[in-house]
């Protein structure tokens, strides 16, 4: 045991001298969480709108009215015929442009049938999705008032709510993508280098020549990684709660335990790559195209796994993030107890023990 | 019981399709308190020899005891007595000299005050620079913390491979002393050099070569075993003496050698013809003189025919 402890201490004297290192591994997680909650939203505010208006009526101001007051569009122009559309596209003065027929609301008063063109700049696709869903519902709440004042007998009206997350707030999907993404990081691929830093170096050879089992030296590289993702649960819930205001509806504490979990089984990924590499360069390499972008691409976080071809759906599977976001999500956001998501903590223990068995089983007493 | 003993040592490695013989049938002993040098150029099979002699690497051929223990199947049990000082400096850089120290005793479950009898001839020497982080020490300082690490669980057997590569003279020097010192103590040490100059400090040497042994015993048996003559010759213009010497029939090989060059001279050669030789290319302050041969003598004979 004091061996043991004098390992840890080791470690943390490796650390904490490296401060650079130590700054990226504890800063990381805070810039992360910044720029996905700040930086990288797919909401769009404010996005400039032209207008072609053929009618010049009542029906029609009120709709640009209702669209300029929003806190999605600013009025950038107001164009007289189809030929200024292209220019105002060329150099960039709007993202849309709503054209309104000729008697735009007698049409709407007899014939119930008008119709509004929206053109969008789709250069940028998920932009121009996002501003022609506002623009649409914008319309559609005009229709619907414009319906009650006149009592029109036959509507129908759908009532959408979304429940978790009732404002679609992108945050609620990234909090718990990072928080997988952060401890993949910090405890795979640190865990990998460190170890096969003292193959590089040497130090291994001089490890091997003594009675210690290189094992229990192993383990004891894990211990501080697993404090420091310990802290870095800690600040990207802290961050997350506090200035991103995503709510943390379950136990603390289970989705603590939860996370500690994952990172057993990430560092237990992280000692199974170090016994199989001989480089530091390798280690990182193996980490992060083996690892950490099949975890970002199919883990569920940027991408819906129910969209994937069958085939990497299944592929998914084998990668312990997919289980921790799902459990996440299942705590964070939406509040459920263990019972909700026995199955992923099984999977994920499972998996821990199975990579720290095959770590085991791989560590080579000798050199070669 | 000898401290070690080997027995058709053989290891190779595969690098491709190409198998390079490391180690060929290496036998030796070495007996308990003795200081035994393997001299050999680089990629002779010196650090493997060590790598399997610690428990390292495995040997594709032969047995071998460190301290009566095998090397394959008692394994965990060398790892326990031996003391092993790598070629390159294996120790953490980012540690200070003592948490160095106090960490490698910890992994033999000793302490530095345990055993600071045992190391305190080196460890003064570094001790005003304790607080001092590993990769900040000199080269020379650098070995002797290293030394310390390997001593301090107080091993029967110590394996040094080159310890005093790139370490300068004065340093290569005090090291040689604390290893008689150590040697003193009753401490069995393997030390490996590509440093002929070396040889002459320890008890037995072997010249290592291509991963055979060339020649093995003390010091004086190799140089008795020596029947050549050598002449030290010196002149005033050294650099062109060293090619009109290559030319003189009756010299069989001549190299530089300190301030002269040293003359394998063939046998049944005339010192008079040589004296005539030098005269007629034209050099001046000629100056001949039988040596004794060196044990350096001896091995650059070896290394440079080495099937005689």
């Amino acid at each position: 045991m004091k061996q043991f402890l004098s390992f840890v201490r080791k470690e943390f004297h490796h650390i904490l001298r490296d401060r650079q290192t130590l700054l990226i591994l504890l800063g990381m997680p805070i810039a992360l969480i910044m720029i996905f909650g700040f930086a990288l939203t797919t909401e769009v505010k404010n996005a400039r709108f032209a207008v072609l208006d053929f009618s010049k009526d009542n029906a029609t101001r009120e709709i640009t009215n209702e669209m300029e007051t929003s806190r999605y569009f600013d009025l950038a122009a107001e164009i007289h015929g189809y030929n200024e559309i292209e220019d105002i596209f060329h150099k960039g003065k709007a993202k849309l442009i709503l054209v309104f027929p000729p008697s735009f609301e007698s049409q709407l008063q007899h014939v119930h049938n008008p119709q509004i063109q929206i053109i969008a700049d789709a250069s940028d696709p998920n932009v121009a999705t996002t501003l022609t869903n506002y623009a649409g519902n914008i319309i559609m709440d005009f229709q619907n008032r414009y319906n009650q004042e006149r009592k029109y007998p036959y509507t129908i009206q759908t009532r959408v709510r979304m429940l978790y997350n009732p404002q679609q707030k992108g945050t609620y999907s990234f909090v718990p993508g990072v928080i997988s993404m952060i401890l993949m990081l910090v405890c795979t691929m640190m865990t990998a280098i460190t170890v096969v830093r003292e193959k590089e170096t040497g130090t291994m050879e001089v490890l091997l020549v003594s009675p210690v089992s290189p094992i229990k030296v192993i383990v004891a590289k894990a211990v501080p990684y697993l404090i420091i993702s310990i802290i870095n649960i800690i600040s990207i819930l802290l961050l997350s709660y506090f200035v991103l205001e995503v709510p943390i509806r379950g136990s603390l504490f289970l989705l603590m335990s939860e996370s500690i979990l994952f990172t057993i089984t990430c560092l237990s990924f992280g000692l199974l790559i170090s016994t199989a590499t001989d480089s530091q360069m390798m280690a990182m390499f193996i980490s992060l195209t083996g690892l950490f972008l099949p975890t970002i691409m199919l883990s569920g976080f940027l991408f819906p796994i129910e969209n994937m071809p069958k085939a990497l759906q299944v592929a998914s599977n084998i990668f312990p993030a997919r289980w921790f976001y799902q459990v996440v999500r299942a705590v964070m956001i939406k509040g459920l107890p263990l019972a909700a998501v026995w199955k992923e903590t099984v999977i994920l223990g499972g998996m821990a023990v199975m990579l720290l068995l095959a770590s085991l089983k791989n560590f080579k007493t000798r050199l070669a | 019981m000898s401290a070690v003993q080997a027995y058709g040592l053989h290891k190779h490695y595969k690098s491709g399709k190409a198998s390079v013989e490391a180690v060929r049938n290496v036998s030796f002993e070495v007996s308990r308190g003795e200081l035994f040098g393997i001299i050999g150029p680089d990629g002779a099979g010196k650090t493997s020899l060590f790598r399997m002699l610690t428990t390292l690497l495995l040997p594709d051929k032969g047995t071998a005891t460190v301290d009566g223990s095998d090397i394959v199947k008692d394994y965990k049990a060398i790892r326990n007595k031996v003391g092993y000082m790598p070629g390159k400096f294996s120790l953490y850089q980012d540690l200070s000299v003592e948490e160095n120290l106090e960490f490698f005793a910890t992994l033999f479950k000793t302490s530095l005050a345990e055993n600071y009898d045992l190391v305190r001839d080196i460890y003064v020497q570094i001790e005003p620079f304790k607080k001092r982080r590993a990769g900040k020490l000199s080269g020379g300082m650098k070995q002797k913390l290293a030394l310390c690490c390997a001593l301090i669980h107080k091993p029967v057997v110590l394996f040094l491979d080159e310890p005093t590569t790139g370490v300068d003279a004065v340093s290569r020097k005090e090291f040689w002393d604390m290893l008689s010192k150590l040697k003193a103590q009753g401490i069995t040490i393997l030390v490996s050099t590509p440093y002929m100059d070396e040889a002459s400090l320890c008890d037995r040497v072997t010249l290592m070569q291509e991963g055979r042994f060339m020649t093995t015993g003390t010091p004086g048996e190799i140089r008795d075993s020596f029947k050549k003559t050598i002449l030290a010759v010196r002149s005033a213009d050294m650099f062109r003496l060293l090619q009109d010497l290559r030319s003189f029939k009756e010299i069989e090989d001549v190299y530089s050698f300190g301030e002269s060059h040293h003359a394998v001279m063939k046998d049944g050669y005339s010192l008079v013809n040589m004296e005539s030789f030098l005269a007629s290319k034209g050099h001046t302050e000629i100056y001949i003189q039988t040596v004794p041969p060196s044990i350096e003598d001896c091995f650059m004979q070896l290394m440079q025919y080495p099937h005689e």
